[in-house]
């Protein structure tokens, strides 16, 4: 199988992991994540963060990326300057998460819709994503920054 | 943080049932907060505190099983308060607006006096 990605030449690839889209592989997922946001040196408060909307993002994989059964996520970590990236990617249904739009907060809490606090944490707690859809491959790529100075 | 984890711990008291949690509530463990407290709520507790003291990490599906059970203690007239919701699991409360719809309390012992 070839690697889904294909990343800038600016990015160095950091670590890649194949694995069955299941929400049972979400701690193997994180945890593979966390290993390489740790070695690149992103802060305790940019890794919750990273792990909010990583979370969201491998989720939506697991439940929608492929209605008819099984699939695999390929996911990749890599460091673009003070940039942390992590890629995701799937030959699932086509889906641009940060395209959904933001869901309105001012709604009582009690009856919005469920998927919506989902969209407001990829929104809030992510420097930036970036989507493409690449020869039937959803690409998302999450990036934090390194902050100077504070633990950030 | 050790990913995928969490322990439920629940206890009487007078007035309530006291449930602490500890870990992660993400979504391959909030399913596990989910069945405790619906099986607590069968079972006819219907005044809830929740101990979030050693709670590292929620995500929004550790936020979806909360308001799930929220709504199911609604309907049967119970109540439902919070304690020791800090740091970043306290950020994400606030972020969500959790923290305007849910009565959050320092401790377990403030949450218990309020409790009545």
């Amino acid at each position: 199988m070839l690697h889904l990605s294909r990343w800038a030449d600016t990015v160095a690839e950091l670590g890649r992991l194949r694995i069955e889209a299941t929400l049972e592989n979400l701690e193997v997922a994180v945890e593979f994540v966390q290993r390489h946001a740790d070695r690149f040196g992103l802060g305790a408060k940019k890794w919750v963060g990273l792990a909010l909307t990583f979370e969201e993002a491998f989720v939506n994989i697991c439940h929608y990326a492929y209605p008819g059964g099984g699939g695999e996520v390929e996911l990749a970590c890599g460091a673009e300057g003070d940039a942390f990236v992590v890629e995701l990617a799937d030959e699932g249904v086509a889906f641009d998460v940060a395209a959904v739009p933001a869901p309105d907060t001012t709604a009582d809490i009690m009856d919005r819709p469920p998927g919506g606090l989902g969209i407001l944490f990829i929104r809030r707690f992510s420097d930036e994503m970036r989507y493409r859809r690449d020869e039937g491959r959803n690409i998302l790529h999450i990036i934090m920054r390194k902050d100077c100075g504070v633990d950030g | 943080m050790k990913g995928g984890f969490m322990e439920m711990r629940t206890r009487k008291e007078n007035n309530a049932a006291v449930v602490s949690l500890a870990g992660k509530m993400d979504a391959t463990t909030a399913p596990e907060y989910e069945k405790g407290l619906v099986q607590l709520i069968a079972a006819g507790e219907l005044r809830l505190v929740v101990d979030f003291q050693g709670v590292e990490y929620i995500s929004s599906a550790g936020l979806r099983s909360i308001l799930a059970t929220a709504k199911i203690l609604k309907g049967k007239a119970g109540r439902i308060l919070f304690a020791n919701v800090r740091g970043t699991v306290r950020e994400v409360f606030d972020i969500s607006g959790f923290d305007s719809i849910f009565k959050l309390y320092e401790s377990v012992d403030a949450a218990l006096v309020e409790m009545g």
